[in-house]
């Protein structure tokens, strides 16, 4: 069953300059289309991960999921319910416990000056909840001491403070979690520390995550799902090995081989050319057709549409 | 091998602290040759960066050179005074730096960094300068040179950026480029061209290039020997090939594991338990043996001799085949 169903995404951020150059500079206002019809559904009990490089607006998505933006177009349903357009309030209230989100820097989204107790059962006590022994419960289920509940967040290295975070997300006994590049500021040894507890926390407590990553051997170890993103379109939709053995996307292949490998003595690689482009004027049809090898006339004329192609989901006119 | 650009003998660095002293870098010997590409990882703290700093005479006090010689072509450069080694900075030794907005100027053209640059380390004139700095844009794949040179640091993007700045360290045409995770601030296609880019221009120019990252995959395409540290010390030193595919220090060995790549297929990475010492606690002997599934009483008592060439700091190294 489906627990997250994202229609026609599309967020644009308004880039203008001020009103009063506008008026002297003639100029028109200007958008950033940072997400632009965006579709997919995460299954419950598994692990959806959204890939791509900076600007490619998997950030902007998982900021939309769990509702700190709301969408300029389509809609971003949670177990049936749209955040945004909800008016009953106790449905909102419900859905809102069951969610919760990850950051990238768990120096950042720490309060430093708050014991690590009063950060972890802050879901819990901003809603009334009783929160006796909970935090201290948490910590074990993270591999933390009981001990370090009155301790402060600078009392601890990068893993031990992203386990924190991974604790207060888990208070509120939420069924989705997203995860905004939880391993990017880590050492590769805590990374797979950390990477090991989200597998266990998943199968012990059914949660369900939205995993936002740039490194595709993080995503390809915990995916169930991957859908890669190129400038604010899911340009290909896959299983991690199908994804990875035989992508269809140009784009999919050009990461894929671009990345550097642990096997890849000396190899010579072509790198790709260019760069994404800008987002507030984007190449006219599909996107990627600048840097697409193999573009031809109808990829400048018309966006290509997302279509199924065995059990992947490609937006490629040429894929086959 | 014939003379080393860069030879780093028994290098120790020592930063007295309230609480003792610290070895942030502890007895490393490593050389690079011409045109070789050296690999430096380890994790945040092993002191990776800091060896390299100390080559350029970068180390911010109270941290200081307690021991050990640093050689640069033949001659002793860790002993110079300010000024000597002032000069020596950007014309033989060149360095990239991981963030490269912060890494140039704002508020002057690219082109006037580069010719200032030039000026300073070169005997040449201003006209001259100028046309090496187009030259020298063109060389790392800036499109539209001749233009571009008078463009400000915020008009390029990232990787670009980053390609202004190792033009910057090798128009003095120095003997050897320090890049200190020069592609971790930038997307991997981005990654992949100033890898290539970096190989290009070491092969080209015979620079001898020290590569310090946490990143195994550009270790492995990049260079040619690679130096794995730990708390400070060398845990072991060889040609790429042989340390990634048969690692012999057992922290190496956990290191490999514990990337998602080499688990591929399996449910669980490969855990180190514990993690690395801080550098006001390192153990007694062996700095890994409270993490380390081989450890003996001996690996408690003292630590394991250095590398020579392609060794593990280890007393008891990983067979070729139990490794693999």
């Amino acid at each position: 069953m489906a627990l997250v169903k994202i229609q026609n995404l599309t967020r644009l951020f308004d880039v203008s300059k001020p009103w009063l150059n506008r008026m002297i500079e003639r100029r028109e206002k200007a958008f950033l289309t940072a997400v632009s019809d965006v579709d997919f559904q995460v299954d419950e009990r598994s692990t959806y991960a959204l890939v791509g490089e900076s600007g490619s607006g998997k950030s902007t998505i998982g900021r939309m999921l769990v509702g700190l933006l709301p969408p300029t177009k389509g809609t971003v349903e949670i177990d049936g319910i749209d955040l945004a357009n909800e008016t009953d309030d106790a449905k909102i209230d419900k859905i809102r416990a069951d969610i919760q989100m990850i950051f990238q820097d768990p120096f950042a989204s720490l309060n430093p000056r708050w014991r690590v107790r009063d950060i972890i059962v802050e879901p819990v006590a901003a809603r009334g909840g009783n929160t006796d022994g909970l935090a201290e419960k948490l910590l074990e289920q993270v591999g933390l001491s009981v001990m370090d509940a009155g301790k402060f967040p600078h009392e601890f290295s990068g893993g031990q403070r992203q386990r924190i975070c991974i604790a207060r997300a888990l208070a509120s006994e939420p069924r989705l979690i997203v995860c905004d590049e939880p391993t990017s500021a880590l050492d590769v040894s805590v990374q797979a520390q950390v990477l090991n507890l989200m597998s266990d926390l998943k199968d012990n407590f059914g949660l369900t995550y939205v995993l936002i990553s740039h490194d595709l051997t993080v995503v390809r170890h915990m995916a169930d799902r991957i859908g890669v993103l190129y400038l604010g379109r899911l340009v290909e939709e896959a299983d991690p090995q199908d994804l990875f053995e035989s992508p269809k996307h140009p784009y999919t292949k050009m990461l894929l081989e671009a990345a550097p490998r642990m096997d890849g003595f000396g190899r010579e690689v072509t790198p790709p050319d260019g760069e994404i482009p800008d987002p507030i004027n984007p190449p006219s049809g599909c996107a990627f057709h600048p840097r697409c090898p193999v573009a031809e006339d109808i990829c400048k004329r018309d966006r290509p549409a997302m279509r199924a192609l065995g059990g992947a989901r490609v937006a490629c006119h040429l894929a086959d | 091998m014939v003379e080393p650009v860069l030879s780093l003998r028994n290098l120790s660095v020592e930063i007295p602290t309230r609480h003792g002293i610290v070895k942030p870098v502890d007895g490393v010997s490593y050389d690079i040759g011409a045109g070789e590409i050296l690999g430096v990882v380890g994790e945040s703290g092993a002191g990776k960066s800091m060896a390299g700093n100390a080559v350029i005479g970068l180390l911010n006090p109270p941290a200081h050179i307690a021991a050990g010689e640093i050689w640069l072509k033949g001659s002793r450069i860790d002993n110079l005074t300010g000024e000597a080694m002032r000069r020596l900075r950007g014309k033989e030794i060149g360095m990239v730096f991981q963030d490269p907005l912060t890494s140039l100027n704002p508020l002057l053209r690219i082109g006037d960094q580069l010719v200032e640059t030039m000026l300073t380390h070169l005997d040449i004139s201003q006209s001259d300068a100028e046309k090496r700095a187009v030259s020298a844009l063109e060389e790392v794949g800036i499109p539209g040179a001749a233009e571009r040179v008078n463009s400000y640091p915020h008009e390029f993007s990232g990787g670009m950026r980053q390609r202004v700045v190792i033009a910057l360290a090798l128009c003095a045409e120095p003997s050897l480029i320090i890049a200190d995770e020069p592609t971790t601030a930038l997307d991997v296609s981005v990654q992949a061209q100033i890898i290539a880019l970096l190989r290009r221009l070491c092969r080209e120019r015979g620079t001898a290039v020290m590569l310090i990252t946490h990143d195994m995959g550009v270790i492995a395409e990049a260079t040619d020997r690679m130096a794995v540290m730990y708390a400070g010390r060398l845990a072991e030193l060889g040609p790429v090939r042989d340390v990634l595919s048969h690692p012999q220090h057992p922290y190496t060995h956990g290191l490999m594991a514990s990337t998602p790549l080499a688990s591929a297929g399996k449910s669980r990475l490969h855990q180190i338990p514990g993690a690395m010492p801080r550098l006001d606690s390192v153990p007694e002997g062996c700095a890994f043996n409270p993490r380390c599934p081989y450890t003996t009483e001996k690996c408690r008592q003292a630590p394991a001799p250095r590398p020579e060439s392609t060794s593990a700091a280890c007393w008891y190294p990983l067979a070729r085949e139990k490794a693999s």
